[in-house]
């Protein structure tokens, strides 16, 4: 009896198992919130430093159109025209990518079938999975020559930019959109053939309405993507930091200047923050993307 | 006493002045290899309910989905299925036109994710009907012969999706009806149903029937025996007996339908 108690009350090997096994898990967990807290935690206040310390305008932040924080005596830190140059390439090459993302997403789901689905599929992932440097080569040998030819100007600018992103996030709005298509239920489609409509028909106005949120969702996955992509957009725009007049003229997007100026900036000085309000900026949007996408989810079915 | 029954098939035929609404020749339905449903001959008359049963897997709801082409794609189907003097799986006969005529309801309710008002109108709009009192019309008469309309007249506006299971149902019928369809085919339109929505559903069944043909698959032997006018018994892909679902029940012709409709089954 008494051999009994002492096994019950005992710890055994599975329980202390099982407590370590938490306990490592946990310990993970801390470590990424501390990094992910720590990032916020930099960013913010190094963003934040350009206008607290430095006493730059937050107006003139948003409204201005001269970026140059190392200017003497007067620092100038307009970021309009990167906002806008990340905001236009963003808009565009998700507006040209969702029409090409919907065809292919229900080509691939709804006419193909499942030999067609086999081969689109790693074609589809193969484009999601090349390095970002390499379609700014591509960008650079064939979209610029191309935009220079056909649009003029010197082919780097907005349209050049906006090319190389529609490939880039283009597999991207694809692949989800898939899976929210998937994710329709096939009593709708019967439904909808079994009262005559035709596969059209049925394509348009019921898989399709059916599916919005998902859409959604992923076109803007996309340009959450687009947005926060640097190297390729970099490599083809032009890195002129004007606001841009039209499409084909140099440009540039938030990313592009944090990637080229960076390096050449001293920790704690005016133009060193100035960066950093930036990559605040873009954090921000990001998290706006994100807001947006759960918001979406929520509300939606599929 | 000695078992007298010793017929292996036996199908009813009805003569030349009965009116038949649909009736398949030798029918039969391949998935890859399996020759799930084998020499379906059949004569449905019109104006009137046929129920088929038959043990899961028995080729009922095949034989069913390939009568309005459901099966197109998944199944190969060969013999005839003879529509107004047509097989309605002859190239010059339009899939489309041909399915609001031989309408299905399916076991699962499946309205859209769209109004109740919608659901009934929305095809007919695909249809190419423009006038809103006409669509009007139509969804109030098609919810009442659903014997669905006193119960949502009041908010046609409501999402369909907010309804019951059984109101669902009858709504799928409603537009299935909005089509004016000859034929109604039903997958056990009332196996997701409980008992009190599973009777409205049969009442209304039973009105329909002055206006249309009713084929219905089900599994619940009472239900047959209960609504039906003809029962077609199915087994391992083989129609056994068809006849009045009367004889069905009461004086089967083949003993495995005897076995079958008396539970001795297997």
């Amino acid at each position: 009896m008494d051999a009994v108690k002492k096994e019950l009350t005992r710890k055994s090997k599975a329980s202390r198992q099982d407590q370590r096994g938490k306990l490592i898990s946990l310990a993970c967990v801390t470590l990424i919130m501390l990094v992910v807290l720590s990032i916020l935690y930099m960013i913010t206040s190094k963003g934040l430093a350009t206008f607290f310390e430095n006493k730059m305008s937050i107006v003139d932040f948003f409204t201005k159109q001269v970026w140059n924080p190392s200017a003497k005596p007067q620092a100038l830190v307009g970021a309009l025209p990167m906002i806008v140059g990340s905001f236009s390439v963003t808009v565009l090459s998700a507006l040209l990518a969702a029409p090409f993302a919907i065809a292919t997403a229900i080509f691939m789901v709804d006419i193909a079938g499942k030999r067609g689905r086999k081969i689109l599929q790693p074609v589809i992932e193969l484009l999601v999975g090349i390095p970002s440097v390499v379609y700014g080569f591509i960008g650079l040998t064939v979209v610029v020559p191309f935009t220079r030819t056909v649009f003029g100007g010197t082919g780097f600018g907005i349209l050049s930019g906006t090319f190389v992103l529609f490939v880039m996030v283009l597999p991207t709005v694809t692949s989800m959109y898939v899976d929210s298509l998937k994710a329709v239920p096939q009593f709708y489609r019967e439904a909808s053939l079994a009262l005559g409509a035709t596969r059209w028909q049925t394509i348009y106005k019921v898989i399709i309405r059916a599916s919005i949120p998902g859409l959604l969702t992923a076109i803007i996955f996309g340009m959450a993507r687009a947005f926060g992509e640097a190297l390729a957009v970099q490599m083809v725009i032009g890195n002129a930091s004007i606001l841009p007049s039209d499409l084909v003229s140099p440009a540039s997007t938030l990313t592009s200047v944090l990637t080229t100026g960076i390096g050449n900036t001293v920790l704690g000085t005016l133009p060193n923050n100035a960066l950093w309000s930036l990559a605040l900026v873009l954090l921000l949007m990001s998290l706006v993307f994100n807001l947006l996408t759960r918001f979406i989810g929520k509300k939606g079915a599929f | 006493m000695l078992e007298t029954k010793r017929k292996e098939k036996s199908i009813l035929t009805f003569p030349a002045d009965r009116e038949i609404a649909l009736e398949t020749n030798n029918l039969q339905v391949y998935y890859g290899d399996n020759h799930a449903m084998q020499d379906a001959s059949l004569q449905f008359p019109r104006y009137s309910i046929t129920a088929l049963i038959g043990a899961s897997g028995s080729g009922k709801s095949t034989y069913l989905r390939s009568l309005n082409r459901m099966n197109d794609g998944i199944a190969r189907v060969d013999g005839e299925i003879m529509y107004r003097g047509l097989d309605v799986n002859a190239d010059e006969v339009d899939i489309y036109q041909m399915r609001r005529r031989i309408g299905m309801v399916f076991q699962r309710p499946n309205p859209f994710a769209k109004s109740i008002y919608n659901n009934i109108s929305f095809p007919l709009r695909e249809m190419g009907i423009k006038d809103k009192s006409k669509i009007d019309g139509i969804v109030e008469s098609s919810l009442k012969q659903a014997a669905l309309w006193d119960e949502v007249k009041d908010d046609l506006k409501r999402s369909a999706l907010a309804l019951s299971g059984g109101q669902q149902q009858r709504l799928c019928i409603a537009r299935s009806l909005a089509m004016s369809p000859d034929i109604l085919l039903m997958d056990e339109p009332a196996s997701a149903l409980d008992p009190i929505s599973t009777h409205k559903l049969e009442m209304t069944l039973n009105d329909l029937k002055e206006q249309y043909t009713i084929i219905i698959v089900t599994h619940s032997m009472e239900q047959a025996s209960r609504l039906s006018d003809y029962t077609a018994f199915m087994h391992m892909g083989k129609i056994v007996e068809f006849d009045t679902t009367e004889n069905i029940f009461t004086n089967p012709a083949v003993k495995l339908t005897e076995d079958y409709v008396s539970g001795n089954f297997g």
